[in-house]
């Protein structure tokens, strides 16, 4: 992640524009005053740390932590005061996860350094004095004339003067940006564009004006002004066609010269596109916490009690200080505050162990290593994209198990995006020919934004396409389009090529018609149109404009309306896509004034996308209505089945998208989404016109509200929503009308709550994040996921909990936390991949509570036998292991691993996905049961091994046992019992479960027999010595160890078969697998 | 055990056959493809044995459980009662025990060792091995003060721990400037009261009972973990520039005048108490009287006198002390805890099982009738 460049010009100097010197001249006198600027170098600090800074910083990010900050507390404790347990037990495993996170970090760090010394030191030329220069990469200063030759990257956000080629263009693919690996063309400006030496280059006296550093790759405003022998500077637009950006590589173009424009080292729009994005914390993690603060209570109060205990025990000075058991005399001066004080210290020492540092650091391990599972998926394999899923963020993967509600794009996620051209109607009539037959077609061969991919023979010759040839083909950002100019080029008009501003058309009779391209009004989503303004061959000025129905029949003046419309809305009642073309002509003077119109909002240089709007409305009016296209986006394979599996896992599943109500709802039935019986609820701008909003929303909210209580009987019923954009935004305006309507938000969160299907159409890309973000805030705060596949994709995928791409592009996937190729890889994705991570890891995170409470509490219990004096009841390399060694590798194995029900239930019984919805392992009760469970088994161990060891011997030879054999009981048991548990719990034994638990309870018997088999040299203390052979010698301990670990399990047991939390649904789907096996 | 538990079926799945080689390995295609592995482990399908916990498969667990536990608590239970123990308490709290005076007038001063004979019966012989123990409660050898409170280097023989001990053992380091051997509060509060059996028979003649002190410790404690400095030769000259803890009357190398190779460190008595009991209500072996050869029992029926020199002071902080005689057998002396705990834990599993079938029967046959119009 980036770190911000940090501003620090003043806040005088700083301005809405920025002025760039050409080659640094100073301007001519007479032009604005200069005022010098200071531009970071290009550049590019990714790295956090530096060689010196790395020890302190990293430390200090990591004592941040407050877990990590807890231990170290807890480590200083023992340190400095007089605790039961050594600093060892909690520095130890503290210093080892310190350790093994500052490497890894470290590491990653080193790799930034390695990948930044690599961009900064790349050479690069510059046009210096009218020579070409190579230096570094960093050394570019804002101002520099940069040579770029082709296949190479852009050093920093470059200007485009001049190019190689004679129509002052070049071609740049954008892959390592957005993704998108289409050519797209740059324009030279045009005064500049005829340059082609570099001392011509270097002649040239120029400046630049543009907007400070923003992060939008596809916005730009400039001007460049150029000063031409004392005249008045000429000044042309500059737009994001004209910036070539950062990270993007020159293609099909020998070499181009840019200025260094705007833009250097931490200021490129690429850099300030890698800005960290937001954290985002799962449910569990949050649960987690929760769980950590009960236990921080339930270890300061056991600390509080056995502190005020053992001085009401110790009342008497007997038991105090008997004879046998003096204190030294510094203990004895020390106030009594204080060594109340200190005692409660030892005491959170002696317990702290309830709150596992290896917690944390198993947590990630398991994130970390189990997201791998997602990309190995071979399932997941797109064969034909060549890609698997792909994990962006490991912290959400039992996030995917927990989702309520999927926002889903329906262009390109649930349908194919494969277009195909289906029909045209022209002037009412499907296909017919007619006199306007031949403008129709022009019309849709010249009114877009297609590229012709130019093909590369053997022989580096560059040609154009040719008609007919089967390798020719088009590029667009849109698929419809380029499935309209296919589609024409079966009915005989052939797109040729744009050359010289000429497009070229072979049309019917093979010839070659040219028109040349004036104006390009450019798409947009708000507009929902785009317009050509060309110049035929005989001089005749034509505008030809497409776009959404709606959109278009409101400024058309002639034309067979009526009649296209009808066949308009069949074709969206079957599910294709629509799209109208009219055309109008222009005099020569309504073109002047429309391209004046342009050139101003073009050259401003605030508010120029608004301009730009108001300039395009005043321009595409009066047209003439040409006729109708009908596209079909396949849905994509299994799209419906997946929804259905969805459904009825428990999701409600939300279809956001821009297309018209008709085809979305087409789209909808199709896909299994609304069903027959499904009831729907419409709340349009056609209904809301006629009724007031208020009176709609509160009719559909009785209505739904009164069959979704009668539905307990009935669940036959169920409600599908309508909603379009302009509604929803009269939904959430804020209120204006009166406090009276500031609740439309909660009656319309109170009618999707429920309907199971919601279709929002006519969204515009901001809108699906709002309507993300105001499920996600509703009082549920249930769990969002976003699907989509298209830049307007991203800001509803940045906002939902959990985000998943597709195809348009890489963008979305490069927002997504989780990328997928298909959309019916999302079933297996939530239904099995999220249901095992969250199984996983919420037995994880209850197991590991379970087995410190387990681990712990008997250490509480013997206080009340030891005089409250903090003496521990197990071994120091016990209580250091016991977390680290013991018992950490069989739940970070069943965590990774464990399947409690098998992939094939789970795909075929989506219901089983309800089990577990709205964190239902992570819940109170479910805590509460394992600390009971916990505390329970640590009463058991504890007074098991109290009633034998009761003032009797339990040798054959009559000898007698101390503390440490008492401890050590207490802790086999622990451990066999905690492990055995986990084995209990474990439904899925591989030979690596096997392995592991076996293996575990081997390395602690193995363990204690090393530990206690030796006397240990440059150790202080030989307690342990043949404490575990001893007891091992004596049978009645091997009685009671089996007879407490079975009491311990008792429970566990028959709580498992009374609640059988396996489903008799299951058990049968399961059997019936087997039987399908066998 | 827990296998037993589950209905177990081992559902090993087949891997599904079909790599895609070309794709997998780069090929022509030069374009290396990021196509996953089609492993067992990665696509999580390694072969895997599934029990499934129902209460048709723990049923018989129950049952075996409980048909295992109860028969060995029985066992258990029968050879507890079987074991002869006997208890005496001599703290001398009433004033009309033997004791009493001795307990009473105790002071740490006095030179001259106060004896008390306490006077018991024991009705039924006891056969095999007798073993004696002195028991001692509310004494809290278990407080971490008092538990850490010694030098394990000493006490193996280290000769710088020796003259220079740990700082552990505070209050109780040194004595006038001298290092204390064995240093430490444990040490220090060694249980130094003699205790002598007589059995008094019919002809009211008191024939002493033999008391064997060896085999009371560890053998691993008493000859590797504990060792006396340099060798046992000349313990005298050893110890010297040390001092004896300062409650002891003797020191350190005269604990057992009557046999050389029992003082220094490696006491048996010492070794015994150095190692720290549990609990504050505990017993540790004084003496073991060995079975005599032929049928007479170790300890006859009659009427004995202990004899006990009264030197270790318990009333301070409200403590007793006992004499415990006790057989023993394979599992240890009388603790009927265990065989009671087997008994139960088998019958609940019994009972249990019992339930599950009722309940489980119930349920399936609802189950089967709920199943039938489907």
């Amino acid at each position: 992640c980036f770190i911000r460049y940090a501003n620090c010009v003043g806040e005088e100097n700083w301005v809405d524009s920025r002025t760039v010197y050409i080659g640094h001249k100073e301007p001519p006198p007479g032009a604005e005053a200069y005022i010098p600027q200071r531009y970071p170098d290009n550049r590019i600090v990714s790295s956090k740390y530096t060689f010196w800074n790395f020890i302190p910083k990293n430390l200090f990010e990591q004592f941040r932590r407050i877990a990590n900050f807890y231990f170290l507390v807890i480590f200083l404790v023992q340190l400095i005061i007089d605790t039961p347990t050594s600093p060892v037990t909690s520095g130890l495993p503290l210093f080892f996860v310190i350790t093994v996170t500052a490497i890894k970090q470290g590491y990653e760090d080193w790799l930034r350094h390695k990948a930044d010394c690599s961009i900064n030191e790349c050479p690069v030329d510059v046009v210096q004095q009218g020579k070409v220069v190579r230096t570094q990469s960093h050394k570019l200063r804002v101002g520099d004339v940069v040579m770029v030759r082709e296949d190479e990257t852009f050093p920093c956000d470059l200007i485009l003067l001049s190019s190689s080629r004679h129509d002052g263009t070049c071609y740049v693919t954008t892959a390592s940006l957005d993704g998108e690996s289409s050519h797209k063309t740059y324009y030279a400006v045009p005064d500049t564009m005829a340059f082609r030496t570099e001392q011509e280059v270097d002649s040239l006296h120029a400046t630049i004006e543009c907007e400070q550093p923003q992060p939008d790759l596809y916005k730009f405003v400039g001007r460049i002004n150029i000063y031409k022998d004392k005249e008045e500077p000429v000044a042309r637009p500059l737009g994001a066609e004209n910036l070539l950006l950062r990270g993007a590589t020159l293609k099909n173009t020998q070499h181009i010269y840019g200025t260094v424009a705007v833009y250097t080292g931490m200021e490129t729009k690429m850099a300030l596109n890698y800005q960290s994005k937001s954290q985002k914390r799962s449910a569990v993690e949050k649960s987690m916490n929760a769980f950590l603060i009960v236990y921080l209570c339930i270890l300061i109060s056991k600390a509080v009690i056995n502190t005020v205990l053992k001085y009401a025990w110790q009342w008497s000075p007997d038991r105090d200080e008997p004879w046998y058991n003096h204190r030294t005399e510094n203990e004895r001066q020390r106030h009594v505050v204080i060594r109340a004080f200190t005692d409660f210290l030892a005491f959170m020492v002696l317990f702290n162990y309830i709150i596992p540092v290896s917690m944390y650091v198993t947590v990630e391990m398991q994130k970390f290593l189990g997201s791998y599972f997602i990309t190995w998926d071979e399932e997941m394999f797109d064969e034909e994209l060549g890609e698997g899923a792909q994990v962006n963020t490991s912290d959400l993967n039992e996030e995917l198990g927990q989702v309520e509600y999927v926002f889903t794009d329906k262009t390109g996620t649930l349908t194919e995006n494969n277009m195909e051209f289906i029909e045209c109607c022209v002037d009412g009539n499907v296909y017919i020919p007619h006199e306007h037959e031949d403008l129709f077609f022009r019309a849709l061969c010249l009114c877009h934004t297609v590229q012709v991919k130019e093909e590369e023979t053997v022989d580096g010759i560059k040609r154009g396409i040719h008609q007919g040839r089967p390798t020719s083909f088009y590029i667009s950002s849109s698929p419809d389009e380029v499935a309209l100019v296919e589609g024409m080029k079966r009915l005989g008009y052939t797109y040729l090529r744009l050359k010289d501003n000429h497009m070229e058309i072979l049309n019917k009779d093979d010839e070659i018609e040219r028109f040349e391209l004036l104006h390009v009004l450019n798409f947009d989503s708000v507009r929902r149109r785009m317009s050509v303004i060309v110049k035929s061959s005989s001089g005749e000025y034509l505008l030809f404009c497409k776009g959404a129905d709606s959109s278009i029949f409101p400024r058309v003046v002639s034309g067979k309306v009526e009649q296209v419309k009808a066949r308009v809305e069949q074709n969206a009642v079957e599910g294709l896509r629509t799209l109208c073309v009219a055309y109008k002509r222009l005099s020569t003077s309504e073109y002047e004034e429309a391209c004046h119109h342009l050139t101003e909002a073009k050259l401003a240089l605030q508010d120029r996308e608004q301009r730009l709007a108001q300039a395009y409305d005043i321009i595409e009016r009066d047209f003439v209505l040409l006729g109708a296209t009908a596209v079909e986006d396949r849905l994509q394979e299994k799209a419906a089945d997946t929804i259905e599996s969805l459904h009825k896992a428990g999701m409600k599943v939300w279809v956001l998208t821009g297309d018209k109500m008709e085809t979305a709802a087409a789209t909808c039935y199709a896909s299994k989404l609304f069903r027959r019986s499904t009831q729907i609820l419409e709340l349009t701008k056609k209904r809301t016109e006629e009724q007031s909003l208020h009176d709609v929303l509160f009719e559909l909210n009785r209505t739904s509200f009164f069959f979704f209580c009668s539905r307990l009987s009935v669940d036959c019923l169920d409600f599908g929503l309508i909603i379009d954009g302009a509604t929803l935004s009269a939904v959430l305006k804020p209120n204006q009308e009166g406090a009276a309507h500031g609740n439309y938000r909660e009656i319309f969160l109170e009618i999707c709550r429920n309907c199971s299907a919601v279709l929002c159409c006519r969204m515009a890309p901001l809108q699906k994040a709002q309507i993300v973000k105001l499920i996600k805030a509703s009082k549920e705060h249930p769990i969002t996921l976003a699907i989509g596949d298209g830049a307007n994709d991203v800001s509803m995928i940045l906002e939902a909990h959990v985000g998943i791409m597709g195809k348009e592009g890489r963008q979305a996937a490069r927002n997504s936390d989780y990328a997928i190729p298909k959309f019916k890889h999302l079933k297996k994705m939530l239904l099995v991949h999220g249901h095992y991570y969250y199984i996983r890891i919420a037995e994880l995170v209850q197991y590991f509570f379970y087995k410190n409470v387990c681990f712990i509490f008997p250490q509480f219990l013997y206080q009340f036998f030891c005089g409250f004096s903090q003496q521990p009841l197990y071994d120091t390399a016990y209580l250091t292991l016991y977390n680290i060694s013991f018992t950490s590798l069989p739940i970070l194995l069943y965590s990774l691993v464990e399947q409690h029900v098998t992939i094939e239930t789970l795909k075929r019984e989506p219901s089983l996905y309800r089990d577990i919805a709205k964190n239902s392992l992570l819940r109170w009760p479910v805590f509460l049961y394992w600390t009971c469970l916990g505390v329970f088994d640590a009463v058991i161990f504890f007074f098991g091994a109290y009633f034998l060891f009761d003032n009797t011997t339990f040798t054959s030879n009559g000898q007698m046992f101390g503390n440490w054999t008492f401890g050590t009981l207490v802790f086999t048991v622990l451990v066999f019992t905690v492990t055995l548990k986990l084995a209990l719990d474990t439904h899925h034994w591989t030979w690596i479960n096997h392995f592991v638990i076996w293996g575990s309870l081997l390395f602690y018997v193995i363990f204690s027999l090393l530990w206690g088999g030796i006397i240990w040299p440059f150790l202080n203390y030989q307690r342990m010595y043949y404490v575990f052979m001893q007891m091992l010698s004596s049978g009645p301990a091997w009685l009671s160890i089996i007879l407490l670990i079975t009491v311990s399990l008792l429970p566990d047991v028959i709580k498992k078969v009374l609640c059988r939390t396996r489903s008799e649904k299951v058990v049968s789907v399961e059997l019936e697998l087997r039987n399908v096996d066998t | 055990m827990i296998a037993a538990m589950m209905a177990s079926s081992y559902n090993a799945k087949e891997e599904d056959g079909h790599h895609s080689g070309s794709s997998s390995h780069g090929g022509a295609g030069a374009v290396k493809s990021k196509k996953p592995d089609n492993t067992a482990f990665k696509q999580q399908r390694l072969p895997a044995w599934q029990p499934i916990l129902t209460a048709g498969t723990v049923l018989p667990a129950f049952f075996v459980i409980g048909l295992i536990f109860i028969p060995i608590g029985i066992g258990l239970y029968v050879t507890s009662n079987n074991i002869k123990e006997f208890e005496v308490d001599y703290t001398g709290v009433d004033i009309n025990s033997p004791c009493y005076s001795c307990a009473k007038n105790f002071s740490w001063n006095s030179t001259q060792s106060c004896v008390c004979s306490v006077n018991f019966t024991l009705e039924q012989p006891f056969e095999s091995n007798v073993f004696m123990y002195y028991g001692l409660s509310n004494f809290y050898q278990n407080h971490r003060r008092y538990v850490k409170s010694r030098d394990d280097s000493q006490l193996n023989g280290d000769l710088s721990a020796l003259m220079n001990p740990s700082k552990e053992c505070e209050p109780y380091r040194t004595n006038d400037g001298l290092p204390i051997a064995p240093c430490g509060a444990i040490a220090n509060s060694l249980f130094n009261d003699t205790l002598d059996l007589y059995y008094v028979d019919s002809n009211s003649t008191k024939t002493p009972i033999p008391l064997a002190k060896k085999g009371i410790a560890w053998w691993t404690d008493k000859h590797v973990k504990f060792r006396n400095p340099s060798g046992n030769t000349n313990l005298t000259v050893t110890f010297q520039g040390t001092t004896k803890p300062v409650n002891w009357r003797k020191p350190v190398y005269e604990l057992d005048p009557s046999e050389a190779d029992n003082n220094g460190f490696i006491n048996e008595d010492f070794i015994v108490w150095m190692r720290t009991a549990a609990l504050p209500t505990f017993r540790k072996l004084y003496r073991i009287i060995q079975k005599k050869s032929g049928t007479t029992p170790t300890l006859p029926s009659g009427r004995y006198i202990l004899d006990i020199t009264y030197n270790y002071p318990v009333l301070s902080f409200d403590g007793r002390k006992r004499m415990i005689l006790s057989t023993i057998s394979w599992m240890g002396g009388k603790n009927p805890f265990l065989g009671i705990a087997y008994i139960t834990v088998g019958s609940i599993c019994f009972f249990l099982g019992v339930v599950l079938l009722i309940i489980h029967h119930k349920y399936d046959t609802r189950n089967n009738s709920a199943d039938i119009p489907n």
